[in-house]
């Protein structure tokens, strides 16, 4: 049962239509008690981080995720700012973030990233999966999601890595620690390559 | 890298779509969430869906009607028409869309730009300007409530102060060229683009998929919009959905000289996959 947590944030109801059609149990976790019997987690997200991370602690589900996803081990795939949440901090806000994965997220306007100064990175850009992270199986070498973000992930270690993608310059657009795996892009509006995506998250073995 | 957008602009009037020309004279062209369907299948980039009379008649956006059609969209979905406050705009991404569209309500009060994006993100919140060219001049005014009322205001002018108060896109829709499938104002699409550091959307004159690459060679990465180009098919305009192949939507990517050599033998290659592609869509579209 893969529990798609609903916090007041993100396209809830486009994973739940992706994982009805390929039948891939389900259910939406909008309070702890619905987080029992979860085999898999995805955690969503748009908007500021401080704002994500106070609707989370709000929601009365953060505790019973850490037990889940640090102790029990459970596969959790973070999407877009619920990406983000996964590392230590975010120059979007000040409130700290799960620190699942070895990360901060940086400004892509401070940072350079972007193209003629042109920001959010919004569309439809390619996505090259790297250390044949299990996302990516059957998706080729270079496929295309759809992006729509302003914030990207940085990390010092370059094996956590999952994917990159280019938009200026390079940054990565999906990450990996274990059974932690956060994306960028939204594989919920990505059409086929996205419920490839949300499949193969779906066939992930669990420890 | 980054490629442009290619992105179908369907206008609901009554429960049902309708293309105008010139923002009047609309004809119906179908169902909302046949269409969406339709398109799901040719993988769009991105849909616009505007209710055209919500903020005429002043009414709430239609909720349930957001509902369904987000429900159905495997691409994502713009909305516009009828928003007024932040909190609307929250409850409309709620119900699955990525972003919302606002234009009337903002020109008349453009702080709501600031509150909405603090509700929803600034990568989420999109300014349409419905743009028609001033009787004796080169100049431009934007104009509200489906073209009837003049705000005398410059859309150069009105892009660069709503870019500030947190708008993460501008949509320019020429009200001129609108339904006119003779090309794009260049021009102003021009005059905006350097204005601005935030991704654009051009609307109102594709004729053509070459029209689109036109756009996209001059300012690529950009957003494309259509709404004739995609529901009608011939001098009678009978109404038949199409969208370019993904093989031609990179091929606008490409560079100009490139491109402008190899166009012609991908329009072949186009109409022979655009037959059967749009044969299926026919049957589709007319026995749900």
């Amino acid at each position: 049962m893969i529990a798609i947590v609903d916090y007041g944030l993100g396209n809830i109801r486009a994973f739940a239509n992706v994982f009805k059609t390929i039948r891939v149990e389900h259910c939406i976790a909008k309070v702890k008690a619905d987080l029992k019997g979860a085999t898999k987690i995805i955690l969503p997200g748009v908007g500021a981080f401080d704002h994500a991370m106070e609707r989370l602690s709000s929601s009365g589900m953060r505790e019973p995720l850490e037990e889940l996803v640090v102790h029990q081990k459970i596969p959790v795939m973070g999407i877009c700012v619920g990406m983000q949440i996964l590392g230590k901090c975010s120059a979007e806000g000040q409130l700290p973030g799960l620190g699942w994965v070895n990360g901060r997220v940086v400004s892509m306007r401070e940072e350079g990233l972007h193209m003629n100064g042109v920001l959010p990175h919004m569309g439809w850009n390619q996505v090259r999966p790297m250390h044949g992270c299990k996302l990516f199986e059957g998706l080729g070498e270079e496929p295309e999601f759809y992006f729509l973000h302003s914030y990207c992930f940085q990390t010092d270690d370059p094996s956590i890595i999952a994917a990159e993608s280019d938009y200026g310059a390079t940054f990565p657009s999906a990450v990996q620690t274990g059974h932690v795996y956060g994306v960028q892009f939204h594989p919920e509006k990505s059409h086929q390559n996205g419920v490839s995506l949300l499949r193969n998250f779906a066939e992930i073995q669990s420890c | 890298m980054l490629r442009s957008r290619v992105i179908p602009c369907l206008l609901v009037r009554n429960n049902g779509l309708v293309k105008t020309v010139r923002f009047g004279d609309d004809k119906y062209v179908g169902d909302p969430i046949n269409a969406v369907r339709i398109f799901n299948e040719k993988q769009v980039d991105e849909l616009i869906v505007v209710d055209i009379d919500a903020s005429v008649q002043n009414r709430e956006p239609d909720f349930k009607m957001i509902e369904n059609l987000a429900a159905e969209c495997r691409m994502p979905l713009c909305y516009g028409g009828g928003i007024k406050t932040a909190d609307q705009a929250r409850r409309i991404m709620s119900l699955g869309v990525e972003k919302v569209a606002i234009s009337s309500a903002v020109i008349q009060r453009p702080s709501l730009i600031s509150e909405i994006a603090e509700q929803v993100g600034n990568q989420s919140v999109v300014v349409v300007l419905d743009v028609r060219k001033t009787k004796n001049g080169p100049d431009y005014t934007v104009w509200i409530h489906n073209g009837k009322q003049d705000t005398g205001k410059c859309p150069i002018v009105l892009a660069k102060e709503f870019v500030a108060l947190g708008a993460g896109e501008i949509v320019t829709n020429s009200i001129d060229r609108d339904g006119c499938m003779k090309g794009f104002d260049l021009d102003l699409i021009a005059r905006v683009r350097e204005a601005i550091q935030v991704p654009m959307t051009v609307m109102g004159g594709a004729g053509s998929f070459e029209d689109l690459a036109q756009v996209v060679r001059l300012h690529g990465p950009i957003g494309v919009a259509a709404g004739s180009l995609f529901v009608f098919k011939g001098v009678y305009r009978a109404v038949l959905i199409s969208y370019p192949s993904s093989i031609e939507k990179n091929s606008f990517n490409k560079e100009s000289e490139k491109l402008s050599n190899t166009a012609s033998k991908f329009n072949d290659l186009g109409k022979t996959i655009k037959t059967e592609n749009t044969l299926n869509s026919i049957i589709k579209f007319f026995t749900k």
